[in-house]
């Protein structure tokens, strides 16, 4: 983008911070347009479960403007804080919670290299940033001087916390798998049939994906996990005395989240862009075959894992609309007696499994090894050698040729 | 089929005939004195004085919890600098570590105890003038050695290797995948596994006293109120039932056998 600009005739600077620009507008649509979509999408599948209509009026046939309408009657809100709060922090949290959910997306990429910023570290990254999202809950809890805020946002600090172990380690196994946390390579090495995927790679890291399921839906705090809002506990809990454009804030916040952790998922254990068929390289288009079948390429990946992500939202609506509210101590017990022990014993079995077993069961059958690629791109924009399609699976985890795995190092300037 | 895409769908050497007129005006740019910037320079100047002001910040602030927001934002500029240097692994560690558990941590802690006295801290002038001269023979000392390294005192050499996370990791199994310096003798170049070992260990004794220590003493038949009691706060709890959670500690570890036998048996 910035090489294009650059070749328009721009100066170096102006052309990179035009890019940046696009780059964070997009995201930052992202998260807007997709907390449209998925409010009204909420709305309705709660409706269905409950055998309701939901909206229905709004916009025409599906009240599919409602979110729209629900938009501007929060701009119209009064802007309310209560007498005792401590103004600055109260107006502060909801903007700390915003931005921790929208840096924590600079690193997720959504097709190949198609990222905000290819981070060496990506994993490690949106996982820090998303436990930042917590710091705007504990402030706005803090400020509003109410007690069912204080109550939700000490809620939501001891569950973040805590779920933030489990979590970590059922991300460190497509880690493992991979060789690196670069999230681009990692949903790279997934490229092929639905078989390469790490979901499927062996019995494991199926079971530690739905421990990443149950861990991820605690750390954005969502039913059946969400504690720091309970309504029918703690009023509204954290946000309880905000109103208008601020609520919506955390309400932005806590979509992108969601949808946040559902790309990741998506990208370490569900393929990321690669879809279950590699529709794009059946077709014909991928790399080599110029310019503009890169694109269509990125496009195919960009759809693929928009919508695994989306069907995760979804799944995460699904759940909270059945599953009753758990209580505190059942959320720590979910924490620390199951899901803790459960990923340790995954971690160490899918370490086994691909110290034992690195060509699967059936060695040359279901795993292409890297030969079907949708979505690789090679040339100047492509992946240094040390993700090389010729290079074998096992010798990620083993290090490999050091000096290969040292070539990671140079990131491709984007 | 392939071959039917086969083409640049952008050529660049048309669109500069079509929008010249911007072209032009931002190409004229780089005649005002904006362009000769380092714009490196400028975002680090950018994060340092974040870092910096909101360090001052903390020690002005008066209030815990403002104290520890001040300090979130300081540390997230210090990890700012760090991914501007390229250094994304230690960036996101110290987010990870200090922005993100040693903060929340902190104002989990802070918030219980931000009652009335705590709302607003005045230090005795006594104590401002001893952090004062704490603070200022510490500031001197890092600067004497800051200054004295003297490949820190030139200009940088421009873009160097950005080091990522693989080789760090590699070092820390045993494997060196970097350059190794001039004169060091065949066999003298090993990783750092012993010492990332010994601390390995060291943390999970760590994790397990601390678990140890934390733990409630049960009875052997616990009844239905102290399993209740258990999941109540600590002072609650510490009214309610003494014995179920009186801390392991030399000093109460007596008595709280001895109740414990008293009352278990």
């Amino acid at each position: 983008m910035a090489e294009f600009l650059i070749g328009l005739g721009l100066p170096g600077w102006v052309a990179w911070s035009i890019a940046a620009l696009v780059a964070a507008v997009l995201l930052l649509n992202v998260i807007a347009g997709g907390a449209l979509v998925f409010i009204w999408a909420e709305r309705k599948i709660a409706a269905r479960i409950q055998d309701r209509l939901g909206p229905t009026r709004t916009g025409g046939r599906f009240g599919w403007l409602q979110s729209l309408a629900d938009g501007i009657k929060l701009l119209a809100k009064e802007d309310l804080m209560p007498e005792g709060a401590d103004g600055l922090l109260f107006r502060l949290a909801p903007y700390v919670s915003f931005c921790a959910s929208f840096c924590a997306f600079i690193a997720l990429p959504f097709a190949f290299d198609v990222v905000g910023q290819r981070l060496n570290v990506g994993v490690f990254f949106v996982v820090a940033v998303l436990g930042l999202e917590v710091f705007g809950v504990i402030l706005a809890g803090y400020a509003s001087a109410s007690k069912w805020s204080l109550f939700g946002a000490m809620r939501e600090a001891a569950q973040v916390v805590s779920y933030e172990v489990p979590l970590g380690m059922c991300v460190v196994v497509p880690v493992m798998l991979a060789g690196t946390m670069d999230l681009v390579t990692i949903g790279e090495k997934q490229a092929g049939w639905m078989s390469s995927w790490y979901l499927f790679h062996d019995p494991f890291t199926f079971i530690i994906f739905w421990v990443y399921v149950t861990c991820a839906v605690a750390s954005v705090n969502r039913a059946p996990f969400d504690l720091a809002e309970a309504e029918s506990e703690l009023v509204a809990g954290f946000h309880t005395e905000y109103s208008g454009l601020r609520w919506s804030f955390f309400f932005m916040a806590e979509y992108g989240s969601m949808f946040l952790v559902s790309g990741l998922a998506a990208v370490l254990f569900l393929g990321g862009w690669n879809g279950p068929v590699p529709v794009a390289r059946l077709l014909g288009f991928s790399d080599g075959t110029g310019e503009s079948a890169a694109y269509v390429v990125r496009l195919v990946g960009l759809a693929n894992l928009m919508g695994k992500a989306t069907l995760g939202v979804l799944f995460m609506m699904w759940i909270r609309w059945t599953l009753p509210r758990l209580r505190i101590d059942q959320v720590m017990t979910t924490c620390l007696k199951y899901c803790t022990p459960i990923a340790a014993v995954m971690f160490a079995g899918a370490m086994f499994w691909q110290l034992f077993l690195p060509g699967g069961l059936f060695p040359g059958w279901g795993r292409p090894a890297g030969e079907i690629r949708e979505g690789w791109l090679e040339g100047p924009g492509g992946l240094p050698a040390a993700a090389s399609p010729a290079e074998d699976r096992s010798s990620t985890v083993t290090g490999g040729d050091p000096v290969e795995r040292a070539g990671l190092a140079t990131r491709s300037p984007r | 089929m392939t071959g039917m895409l086969d083409m640049d769908i952008i050529d660049i050497s048309t669109l500069t005939h079509v929008v010249p007129p911007l072209a032009t005006t931002l190409a004229a740019l780089p005649a005002l004195p904006i362009a000769g910037i380092n714009w490196h320079s400028v975002l680090f100047l950018l994060f340092a004085g974040l870092a910096c002001g909101f360090a001052i910040a903390v020690v002005a602030a008066d209030n815990v919890v403002r104290m520890a927001l001040y300090l979130v934002f300081s540390l997230g500029a210090t990890a700012g600098l760090f991914f501007l240097a390229g250094a994304e692994f230690i960036g996101a560690m110290q987010l990870m570590i200090y922005v993100g558990g040693t903060l929340v941590l902190l104002v989990f802690g802070v918030m219980l105890t931000a009652q009335a006295p705590l709302v607003s801290i005045k230090p005795s002038s006594s104590d401002r003038t001893l952090t004062a001269v704490a603070g200022a023979s510490l500031l001197s000392l890092l600067l004497t050695a800051a200054f004295s390294v003297d490949a820190w005192r030139g200009p940088g050499v421009g873009v160097v290797p950005a080091p990522s996370a693989t080789p760090l990791g590699m070092a820390l199994v045993g494997v060196r995948v970097d350059e190794p310096p001039a004169g060091t003798p065949v066999g003298g170049r090993v990783g750092y596994m012993l010492p990332f070992e010994i601390v390995s260990v060291h943390l999970l004794v760590v994790l397990v006293g601390a678990a140890y220590l934390a733990r409630a003493k049960r009875r052997r038949t616990p009844r239905p109120i102290d399993a209740l009691a258990s999941a109540m706060p600590v002072e609650t709890v510490a009214t309610a039932a003494p014995v179920a959670t009186m801390a392991p500690t030399g000093r109460s570890a007596g008595g709280a056998k001895s109740a414990l036998v008293g009352g278990g048996r």
